[in-house]
């Protein structure tokens, strides 16, 4: 192939393929691919024939770039409109992978997703929230990674798809630390599955960064309260920004069980209920600070919610 | 799917209105296809991470950073920027004169940003209230500002004229005016060319190779061989290719940076090698594998490391790694001390903090036969120039230096950052080349405020009366020299603060250590001893017993006593009015704040804080020259050759306005020339809070001989009137009229019919060896009153409302004034509560904090007028002024509010929480 020539496109199947334009001796692996599937099925198959990075909303993938460009294969899968968008089903939300925290933030929801509306603003910016993914959020993984603890606390799933087929991970085995989760190369996390058991719960997101917008968080809880007759029937209450991963207060949900609901709520909390949280120091707080200010929070969380109810 | 094995595709969407077609690789960022390849460089770039919001573009008619949007997701999209923004619906021009006419728009690099984000909002709620622009601004950062007269821009979008901007005034009546910035429209336009803005065909680019390590000795593999294997790359630069003294800085005397570092980095960031090539190819390149051998070595990171015994000395001729000392003293202080019935002392600590203006900086150079062109940002161009001539060993009048709109400066674009490399390569290839740093390449190589540590001891009599201060403050200045010097010799004078001290003794040290540069940053110091100085006040004027405001007025400087450095000012000193027209606020919020803690059953505290501030205008103690030239052109307009640049702040505007008057002629009859070296003569840095005061007086003078001339050609008398017509100048003297016929008059060597050139340099005297003498001709002085909400749960603090008072001599213009003052306050406000650099780590402007919109609370400025029979109309400098109070007001404000004093800034929320707790624990308080 002569360097420099370039071939018309052909067109395969439902695939319009544009052949290659060499240059010079960079060859086509040398090459930054961009590739843009139309359909899940054709970003599916793309992912199992060739190596490549996924590039959703964009507010996490360029910011890792530094001043490099993209290098390699990337798949930009914003065209496939399958998986964007909420559903509410019979025994579960489903929140397309693709859809946009503005989107989370307009449409409609049960009273259990408020805590992730409530996060869903507090996403960066404007301009963040009209890109960044629900899918983005989750599989950059940041300990601070604002969407993790509203559905942390929901016992959402994600479903995860590939040539191999589809599965349903809960998101708290899904993310195994700091930027880690168990999402193989070729899946793509086409939606999140929020259970409806609790779906007239109220809940709660507080977040605490040292400025208003465009912050990342030093700790944020988000809570959710069902009650009956007065007094807690469950809750839960999930913690970010103080772990490699957001984490659930196990011990806590058990010990509200059966608590009044009242504003007296955040007196049941106590320190020992933080200890699942392994803070660091750095220079947002020290981790010392972080357990303690998750511990107000998450008395507040909780009280915020009584006040829903 | 399109599957493009080559690079590049065919991308179809419309922009503004337009239907394009661009070939590029669908994965580049959309602002740089915008910005490269469209030419819109209305789109500022800041950050390339969504960490500023300066490229914001309507995608689809929502607000997207276009530096996260991929080239390939525009496909089929409609993009409105801010160069379509007037012509998509009649909102968007009002919006743009609402931010002219509020002085909303001050250097512009957020201002495209900031119009767009709220286009989006005013398009669905055209009356939206003060939260809702917040939010709708939120993603967009301004450091010039302080965000209120942006929010008050949009709120006042709807309503015709707003308050505030005129845009002419009558002959005469310029000075005083609230004139619309001269160079406004260009900004909110997106026209302004900033550092990245002119993109020359077939320019190279260059990115440089930097240490990674705080201090390593590096040696170089094959650097031909890397440049043979990477099609495209043209040349790589070190330190053997620099032809003429590799040596420069700000203070020639202590100069000691290179261009690349020779065989050790003394920081990590210093450039060790540049590599120049097409564009495309060096944006491909991985710096990591640029051959280059790192030898890491055992770094000097903090003050006391580079003071220790047996430290390696960072520069060979620097004993003890300091840089310069510096010394006022005045009385006996110890004696003062030992006879006071009250004294108190303390230690203070500040951090690195980072400039973070919203543009990095930028430019390109071209050789022109001999003769080198660099067009960069840049405060001061002639400074440029000599080290330019002096890297490259030619004379300084074959560097020409072009500067371009700088988007923010605040000091650190004194210092030479992109110049040398496209100056070098320029040179060498005879092509255009250019350079536009990163935001991680703009925070590792580029100056920092000075991180302080002060000790201080203060001593009052029973009365009231401050009778000693003993200060003494030891400054991180880095790896090179940049602007120590100047810190280290400003701070004595000024850590008084703006009172009498019969018995002072401030001693100071500039101390080495292997971190990127500390240099010029808003008060060279002042801020730093400021937050220890006006601390230790409040605690003594509680030991004595005394209101913390009334102590500050007892002991306020007046126009006869003498300062510590044993000047007796005799005019113009208005600390006084600026103190005493907070004390109605200051009483009245103090008594509803105690009402509030006292009946609060929640966790939220309330908390009044009063700091004074003075400052001295222009160097200390040092000439300062500006000149100014201004030239009668034969259609009747007048040339205004004003080489101060303007940064953001208003030069253009304010030196014009002085420049006008001064002649009595119409301000719309001026034309601006730049502060080109080839044009216009040397007006000095834009730094010290010198122009205003320095330039603008050069400005007057000149502008009062132009006046004298037209009337002595005219054969008037000093009294008549100047009628400025087409081609003509009528002089009415005594009820005649007599018409100047200019188009028939020759011209001089400038082109005009007549040149006038005045030089000012302010009087000063030298310091003697005890820092006794007249450092300046003229301060600015000034109170802020800051009050704050804490949060004693979680230590989180809220400044709920800053009021600020300035002696300013003559508000030449009052928006612009207030414009400074409000960015001051967002800026002592971020050094208060958020923003520290650490060497190393975070790199970016999401770990480095710097307030947004919803940070910076309501400012009330309160505009005193003391003049200087010295400065123009009566003026002095406002710039740095404006910043010093603010943080130890908010300080003093925690203080009042939950009784911890918190003595290493920023006060993050785990700081504050630690000393409540602390406090509660019954430990020492702070």
């Amino acid at each position: 192939m002569a360097a420099g020539a370039s071939f018309p496109p052909v067109q395969t199947g439902r695939l319009r393929i544009q052949t290659v334009e060499a240059k010079g001796d960079a060859g086509f692996w040398g090459l930054t691919l961009y590739l843009k599937p139309r359909t899940l099925d054709q970003a599916v198959s793309l992912l199992a024939a060739t190596p490549g990075q996924i590039l959703a909303g964009g507010t996490d993938f360029y910011p890792a770039l530094g001043e490099r460009s993209p290098q390699g294969n990337v798949v930009d899968i914003t065209a496939l409109d399958e998986i964007r968008g909420i559903s509410i089903e019979n025994d579960h939300v489903r929140i397309g992978g693709l859809t946009t925290w503005t989107q989370v933030i307009r449409t409609p929801l049960p009273r259990c997703l408020d805590a992730l509306k409530a996060a869903a603003r507090e996403v960066g910016s404007v301009q963040i929230q009209n890109r960044g993914t629900v899918a983005g959020n989750l599989c950059n993984a940041s300990p601070a990674a604002d969407g993790v603890p509203p559905l942390l606390a929901l016992d959402a799933e994600v479903e995860l798809l590939s040539g191999d087929g589809r599965r349903r991970v809960p998101l708290a085995q899904f993310i195994t630390g700091n930027r880690r989760t168990l999402r193989g190369s070729n899946e793509i996390l086409t939606a999140v599955l929020v259970p409806r058991r609790l779906d007239q719960a109220a809940s709660a997101f507080l977040k605490l960064g040292a400025r208003r917008y465009l912050v990342i968080s030093i700790s944020m809880v988000a809570a959710v309260v069902q009650v009956e007759a007065g007094r807690v029937s469950e809750a839960r209450v999930a913690v970010g920004s103080c772990s490699a991963s957001a984490k659930r207060l196990k011990e806590l949900e058990k010990d509200l069980a059966g608590v009044p609901a009242t504003s007296a709520i955040g007196g049941a909390v106590r320190a020992e209920h933080l200890l699942p949280l392994s803070p660091i120091d750095d220079a947002r707080a020290t981790a010392d600070y972080r357990r303690d200010a998750s511990l107000t929070l998450v008395r507040r969380a909780l009280e915020v919610c009584v006040g829903r109810l | 799917m399109t599957v493009v094995a080559g690079d590049t595709t065919m991308i179809a969407f419309s922009v503004n209105g337009r239907d394009v077609e661009v070939s590029a690789n669908g994965a580049r960022r959309l602002s740089r296809v915008l910005r490269e390849d469209l030419g819109l460089t209305g789109t500022k770039v800041g950050c390339d991470a969504g960490d500023c919001g300066a490229c914001t573009v309507l995608l689809n008619g929502e607000p997207a950073c276009a530096c996260l949007v991929a080239a390939g997701q525009a496909a089929g999209c409609e993009i409105v920027t801010v160069e379509g923004l007037a012509k998509r619906s009649p909102v968007h021009g009002r919006l743009q004169q609402s931010f002219l006419a509020h002085g909303a728009a001050q250097c512009g690099a957020c201002t495209p940003g900031m119009l767009v984000s709220a286009s989006a909002l005013l398009e669905r709620n055209s009356s939206p209230s003060e939260s809702e622009v917040m939010d709708a601004i939120g993603g967009v950062l301004c450091r010039c500002t302080g965000y209120r007269k942006i929010i008050s821009a949009v709120l006042e979008a709807g309503v015709a004229c707003g308050s505030g901007g005129v845009k002419t005034a009558e002959a005469g009546a310029a000075v005083g005016a609230r004139l619309v910035r001269l160079d406004g429209q260009r900004k909110v336009e997106g026209s302004e060319i900033f550092g990245a803005d002119e993109i020359p065909r077939d320019a190279l680019g260059v990115r440089a190779v930097r240490s990674p390590h705080h201090r390593a000795r590096f040696q170089f593999g094959d650097l031909d061989g890397f440049v043979a294997r990477h099609p495209g790359v043209v040349l790589v630069l070190t330190a053997k290719d620099v032809p003429g003294v590799d040596c420069y800085g700000v203070i020639p005397r202590c100069a000691d940076q290179p261009v690349f570092a020779h065989r050790e980095a003394r920081y990590r960031g210093e450039a060790v090698a540049a590599i120049v090539g097409e564009p495309d190819a060096l944006e491909k390149l991985d710096l990591s594998e640029f051959p280059v051998r790192w030898e890491e070595l055992a770094p000097i990171k903090t003050i006391d490391q580079g003071l220790a015994d047996g430290a390696p000395r960072i520069h060979e001729q620097r004993d003890e790694n300091v840089l310069v000392r510096g010394r006022v003293v005045r009385g006996d202080v110890e004696q003062a001390l030992k006879q006071a019935d009250f004294v108190v002392e303390g230690e203070f600590e500040t951090g690195f903090v980072e400039h973070a203006y919203i543009e990095p900086e930028a430019g390109f150079a071209r050789r022109v036969g001999d003769t080198i062109e660099v067009q960069a940002c840049t405060q001061s161009p002639y400074m440029d120039r000599h080290d330019i001539a002096k890297i490259l060993g030619i004379a300084q009048e074959k560097v020409r230096i072009i500067p371009t709109a700088v988007g923010g400066g605040f000091g650190s674009k004194l210092d030479l950052s992109v110049q040398p490399f496209i100056a070098l390569a320029a040179w060498k290839l005879g092509r255009p080349v250019r350079m536009v740093y990163s935001r991680t390449e703009s925070i590792v190589s580029t100056t920092k405020r000075h991180p302080a540590r002060m000790r201080l001891r203060a001593g009052a009599m029973r009365d009231g009366r401050l009778t000693a201060l003993d200060f003494s403050a030891d400054f991180n200045t880095g790896a090179y020299s940049s602007w120590g010097p100047t810190v280290a010799g400003r701070v004595p004078v000024h850590a008084s603060g703006p009172y009498v001290v019969p018995n002072y003794r401030a001693l100071t040290r500039a101390v080495h250590t292997n971190i990127v540069p500390a240099g010029a940053f808003r008060g060279f110091g002042v801020p730093q001893a400021a937050i220890a100085q006006e601390q230790i006040y409040d605690e003594l004027a509680d030991r004595v017993g005394i209101d913390r405001l009334e102590f500050r007025i007892l002991n306020a400087l007046n126009n006869d006593t003498p300062t510590v450095s044993g000047q007796v000012l005799g005019e113009g000193v208005g600390i006084h009015a600026c103190f005493e027209a907070l004390r109605p606020k200051w009483k009245a919020t103090r008594s509803a704040g105690s009402q509030f803690n006292a009946a609060t059953k929640g966790p939220l505290r309330r908390g009044v804080g009063v700091a004074g501030m003075w400052y001295g205008c222009g160097n200390t103690s040092l000439p300062n020259p500006s000149t100014v030239r201004i030239g009668l052109k034969r259609d009747g307009r007048i040339a205004l050759h004003q080489g101060a640049v303007d940064i953001g702040q208003g030069s253009n505007t304010i030196v014009t306005q002085i420049c006008a008057d001064a002649v009595g002629a119409p301000i719309t009859h001026f034309d601006l020339v730049s502060g080109d070296t080839a044009i216009s003569p040397d007006c000095g840095k834009t730094s010290a809070s010198r122009q205003t005061f320095v330039t603008g007086k050069a400005a007057h003078m000149a502008g009062t001989k132009l006046r004298e001339a037209i009337l002595n050609l005219a054969g008037a008398c000093k009294c008549g009137e100047l009628r400025f017509g087409d081609s003509s100048i009528s002089v009415c003297e005594n009820g005649k009229s007599h018409t100047l016929d200019l188009s028939s008059l020759p011209v001089d060597e400038h082109g005009y019919v007549i040149t006038c050139q005045e030089t000012f340099d302010p009087p000063i005297t030298p310091l003697d060896e005890n820092g006794q003498g007249n450092p300046y001709a003229v301060y600015g002085f000034g109170a802020h009153m800051a009050e704050v909400e804490v949060d004693i749960e979680l230590g989180t603090v809220r400044v709920l409302k800053v009021t600020a008072s300035h002696d300013v001599g003559k508000a030449i213009n009052p928006t612009l004034v207030e414009g400074q003052i409000e960015g001051g306050v967002a800026q002592g406000l971020g050094m208060a509560l958020m923003e520290e650099f650490f060497p190393g780590k975070g790199e970016n402007l999401h770990d480095y904090l710097i307030p947004s919109a919803g940070d910076v609370p309501e400012i009330e400025s309160i505009l005193i007028e003391e003049p200087s029979s010295i400065g123009p109309f009566g003026a002095k400098g406002i710039g740095e002024q404006a910043v010093i109070p603010t943080a130890p007001a908010i300080l003093n404000a925690i203080y009042d509010a939950v009784g911890v004093r918190i003595r290493k800034v920023p006060a993050t929320p785990d700081r504050v929480r630690a000393a409540i707790l602390e406090k509660a624990r019954g430990g020492v308080r702070g």
